[in-house]
């Protein structure tokens, strides 16, 4: 019965992958804490399937889709950026700022 | 404890221990490694949850495909070096570490709810439908039946990622 334990491995994961967001300025590592607050929602919807039928399942696939899809747009982003400003840290990206 | 409980234990230490120093590390490349690991280590946890396909699909798409291209990027770009003001400083990391600490209370008190009784189906259907019909089959039928309009529109957006990538990434078209 590993329900339990898993969803705890998953919130200490995503909590993880927020603090991971807070805390660093470099915009490549940002992303890469989203991908893993991704995979930890993706280990509490498998832990689920376990329980609850193989949708779930269905879901991660999908949401390994989207992860996929986003990182390629994202990085293209942040070659873009990156060749604008010549830096990828998040402070200095305040074009909107008044 | 049975040795599933044991595998378990040890790969989320591995999971849980990866991913902090991913997130601590000051060189991009090593947080990249990191996160690998922790990557890895998810894949054997899904494999002890009986979901193999999604096992192989983790190792193939995240570990392999999406950190290949971070790693890409940032030696592409030349940002491997760690730079001194790439994390916020010590009070700025007490708070986020405050911040993420209550987030996790909340999560565990959400957790502890689980799902009902009555709409369980048994700690055993999902592997017994899986020796039934297969990993890939158990997933596959679902995924062309019920999941099939979703299905599609992910090929669509993967086919607008790909023009957005190349509209983004091209100096000149």
């Amino acid at each position: 019965m590993l329900l339990g334990p898993s969803l705890t491995v998953s919130l200490i994961l995503f909590s993880i992958g927020v603090a991971g967001v807070l805390i660093r300025r470099n915009a490549i590592i940002v992303f890469m804490c989203i991908e893993l607050m991704l995979n930890a929602v993706n280990l509490s919807f498998i832990a689920l399937a376990q329980q609850l039928g193989r949708e779930g399942q269905v879901i991660v696939f999908f949401v390994m889709a989207v992860a996929a899809a986003e990182a390629t747009v994202g990085l293209a982003i942040m070659i873009a950026i990156y060749r604008h400003k010549n830096s990828l840290n998040v402070t200095e990206l305040n074009l909107l700022r008044g | 404890m049975t040795h599933v409980e044991i595998v378990f234990w040890i790969t989320a230490v591995v999971a849980i221990a990866s991913a902090f120093l991913c997130i601590t590390r000051r060189s991009p490349v090593a947080s990249a490694l990191w996160l690998v690991s922790t990557m890895f280590a998810l894949a054997v946890m899904f494999l002890l949850l009986d979901a193999h396909f999604i096992a192989a699909m983790q190792v193939l798409v995240y570990a392999g495909a999406i950190m290949v291209l971070f790693l890409f990027v940032i030696m592409l770009l030349n940002v491997g070096r760690a730079s001194s003001s790439d994390m916020v400083g010590w009070v700025g990391r007490l708070v986020m570490a405050a911040i993420a600490v209550v987030l996790a209370a909340e999560l565990w008190v959400l957790s502890r709810a689980g799902p009902s009784a009555d709409v369980r189906l048994g700690a055993e259907s999902v592997s017994q439908l899986a020796a039934e019909q297969g990993a890939v089959g158990m997933i596959g039928e679902s995924l062309f039946r019920v999941f099939l309009v979703p299905f599609e529109i992910t090929s669509v957006l993967l086919l607008a990622a790909i023009v957005g990538a190349v509209v983004l990434a091209k100096r000149r078209l």
